[in-house]
This record gives C-alpha cells, structure tokens and sequence, in this order.
C-alpha cells in the first residue's frame, strides 16, 4: 500500500500535473510537491505526488554501487 | 523504467553480495517492516543472496493486515446502512472480517467501491449528493497525508456527504511496542521508504540510542534493499548503530513537510488496535474536533457484534514476527490467496502473500 513509482512531469497545471511513465499519463495532484518543475521524476503514492526525485542523489547511489561491485570483485 | 530498471542490475546486486557476505561475521536477525519490503526481499530471493549470518523476519507493515478485525466489522457494518456508499482501496474489500467481508456485502447488494485515490472517493461524493460516501481510512504515514487532503478539498469544496472511518496506524511508535515486548530480539530494522518519504529519518533516533537496534532506510528496488543490507550488517559489526538513509533519492532527513503539515492540521494522534498486537498508545490518527463533520466514527452509529479471529490463523503472530507463514497449519491448506482466511494471505504486502507466490524450494521443502 506505500507503494510509490517514479513518474515524469510533463506539464503542470495549478496544483496539479500531467505526468508520464512508460507512455502511459495520468494526472496527479502536487499538493505535497509545489516545487515539482516540468521534467521533474516525483514518486507517485496513489495519485499524489509524495517527492521529487533526487537525480544527484540517484547517480551518488548508483557510483557507489558500482564501486561496491568492483571492489569486491577484486578481493 | 528509469529509477526503476538500473537498481536491479544482477551484476551490481552479486557484487553487493558478496561484500555483505565479506563483513558479516556475528549472526544478526533483521527485521523488514515494510510489507513492500516483504515481497521484494522474496521476489528477487534476497534471501538466499545474503549470508547464512543474516536472518531476515518480516514486520507489520501491511496495512491491510494490522486493520483490527472489530474495525474490519465496523466498515462492513456501515456498508450495510442505507444509501451509504463505501469507498476503499483494493485488498481491503476481500479481508474476511469475523462473519462477513466487504466483498460479501456488495454480493448482498450494499455499494461498496474501490478507489486508487482518496481523490476519486471525493469525486465520487461529489457525483452522488444523495448518497453518504464513507472512505475505509487505512494506511500508514505515507498514505495519512492524501486522507488529509481529501477531508481538506471536501472542505474547500463544502462536499457533505464525505466521511472518512480514519483506521490510520504510525510506524514509529509500533517499533516501540515490539522493541518494548522482546518477543523478537533485533539486530537491525530495514526502515520503510516511502513512510520515510513523509516522517523522515528523525521519527527513529530513539532506536538505536534506547534499544541498541541499528536503523536504515530502504528504497524498494533489489540494489537498494541489498545497500540496506549492507549498511545495516557494518553498523552492527562495528558495534555503531545509528539512523542511517540508504534512498536518499527519495528520503531527505527532514522528510514531507507540506505533508505532514496537512496531516496535522486534520488528524491528532490517538491510540490504535492492531491485529495481533493490541492497543499501541499513539500508534492511531484521529480526525480532529474542527474536523469532526467528516468523520465516520462520529456521523454513524453501528454495533457490530463481538469479533471473533478465524480458527487456527496466525496472521497475528506473522504480524509481530513471531512466526513465518511456514509454521502455519492454515498456510497453502485452507488458506490459499482464492480462499483467504486471514489479511496476511489477501493483501499484496502480507508476508503470507509474498510467500505463497514467490516460495522458493528452499524455504519451501514440500513443494
């Protein structure tokens, strides 16, 4: 039931937005997200949007896990 | 999908293995909270990719699963009044309650309506004035805020045949009551997300500075609970447990604030019943006073008869974690997801769900 999926802003429109994933769109509310730009991946939890997506964060994780992997590999 | 595809890439999550493999030396029991979490960790057999060092258990973070039978009886109760229009999320139409189900009221002719949004059962006011249009309030403090909201735009709109029956639970402080029973000794809890999303990382400070038990926050994907894993086996090796973010994608220390704000405007916190768990002080969210006209508990009266829990089910103990659906005489016999008996079984976050599709030979000799 906290299931949350990313999906892509494509428009806003007052306190609500049209967004997109997998070329499916639907519109949702930001009311939790007021600072959601267009472009931006917010985390959607049953037609609201509950935050915007970190992408720096997102890559940070990503490198770490990819140093992990090596890292390991190697001992 | 982005956010999705590049945090289950096998390569990286054997990778990851392997280093939790080359930390843990103590044998460490963790606990998964979130009922997400739960089929997650069996779907992509996290299980069997960590060391025999780490046990995982399964927690009450399933909605569905930790609504209290009584209250379970109440929303069918109130499905049965007239020219009331029940609105809910999916899985709770199907839970049995202890003589019907909201399923079995709609069979017998009452309105009862699964909604994805708290939006849509405004909506759905808005186009029956006639009609009294109930929302079954559950969830935890990722859902609580667009509940809020919903009474807050039926407000704004002066919607008045809108209520909502508020069965809300908070997480933090059933942590508490499961630290504070012993029952299960903890290591680690793999923290929710999208819980986290709303209450941030400062709810769980008292965890591992009162009970020793090391905390981190997980996103949903394989990789991000593995980093969890991780995260959760150094803190405990090193002996340093503290509150840590493995989704920082998602999760900011500070968490929603515009959310909560909403969520505290509408709701004060009170006790709630939990399956299997009982009365947990400061565990509920009550509509407040200046917001009573919404609420379903004060604008309908029902009395249910005394509840009874289905024979031989241990959704409870699977709740607590003090038994895995396995050690369960019900489980894959009587209960199977076509013929639930207990919540665990119907939801798509209960533990007795994630095992029925995703057992595998090895937690599951005799299949």
């Amino acid at each position: 039931m906290c299931l949350a999926v990313p999906v892509k802003i494509v428009s806003l429109d007052g306190d609500e937005a049209e967004t997109e994933i997998a070329g499916v769109r639907r519109r949702v509310s930001i009311a939790f997200t007021p600072e959601a730009k267009v472009g931006d991946y917010v985390l959607l939890h049953t037609g609201y949007a509950i935050t915007v997506i970190d992408e720096a964060e997102a890559e940070e994780t990503l490198k770490l896990l990819e140093e992990i992997a090596s890292l390991s590999e190697v001992h | 999908m982005k956010f999705i595809d590049e945090y289950q890439d096998s390569k990286l999550a054997r990778g990851l293995a392997r280093k939790i493999a080359q930390r843990s030396t103590k044998t460490i029991r963790l606990m998964e909270f979130c009922g997400g979490h739960t089929h997650a960790i069996l779907r992509y057999g996290i299980r069997q990719l960590v060391p025999k060092t780490v046990e995982m258990k399964s927690g009450p973070g399933c909605p569905v699963c930790v609504t209290a039978t009584a209250d379970l009886d109440k929303a069918i109760a109130l499905a049965h009044l007239p020219d009331v229009i029940i609105t809910t999320f999916g899985d709770m139409i199907r839970v049995p309650g202890s003589y019907s189900s909201l399923q079995k009221a709609k069979a017998e002719g009452a309105d009862v309506r699964i909604v994805y949004s708290t939006i849509d059962a405004v909506e759905i006011a808005k186009a029956n004035p006639g009609k009294s249009v109930i929302f079954i309030g559950i969830g935890f403090e990722t859902t609580a805020p667009t509940i809020a909201a919903s009474i807050l735009k039926a407000k704004q709109e002066k919607i008045e045949n809108f209520y909502v029956l508020s069965l809300n639970k908070l997480t933090p402080p059933v942590m508490k009551a499961l630290l504070d029973s012993g029952e299960v000794k903890l290591d680690g809890i793999v923290c929710p997300g999208h819980v986290s999303v709303i209450i941030g990382s400062h709810p769980y400070e008292f965890i591992p500075k009162d009970y020793g038990v090391a905390c981190v926050i997980s996103g949903f994907e394989p990789l991000d609970i593995l980093l969890c894993i991780d995260k959760l086996v150094e803190q405990i090796e090193k002996g340093e447990p503290k509150v840590e973010i493995a989704y920082p994608r998602g999760v900011k220390p500070e968490g929603n604030r515009k959310a909560r704000q909403l969520m505290e405007d509408v709701f004060e916190i009170g006790e709630a019943n939990w399956r299997g768990i009982g009365i947990v002080p400061h565990s509920g969210l009550k509509i407040r006073r200046k917001y009573e006209r919404f609420d379903a508990d004060k604008a309908f009266s029902v009395s249910p008869k005394p509840p009874r829990e289905p024979k031989g089910c241990r959704c409870g103990d699977v709740i607590r974690g003090a038994a895995t659906p396995l050690e369960c005489k019900l489980f894959r016999k009587a209960c199977t997801p076509e013929r639930p008996v207990g919540p665990c079984m119907v939801s798509s976050e209960g533990a007795c769900a994630a095992y029925y599709q995703y057992g595998t030979a090895e937690n599951l000799p005799d299949f």
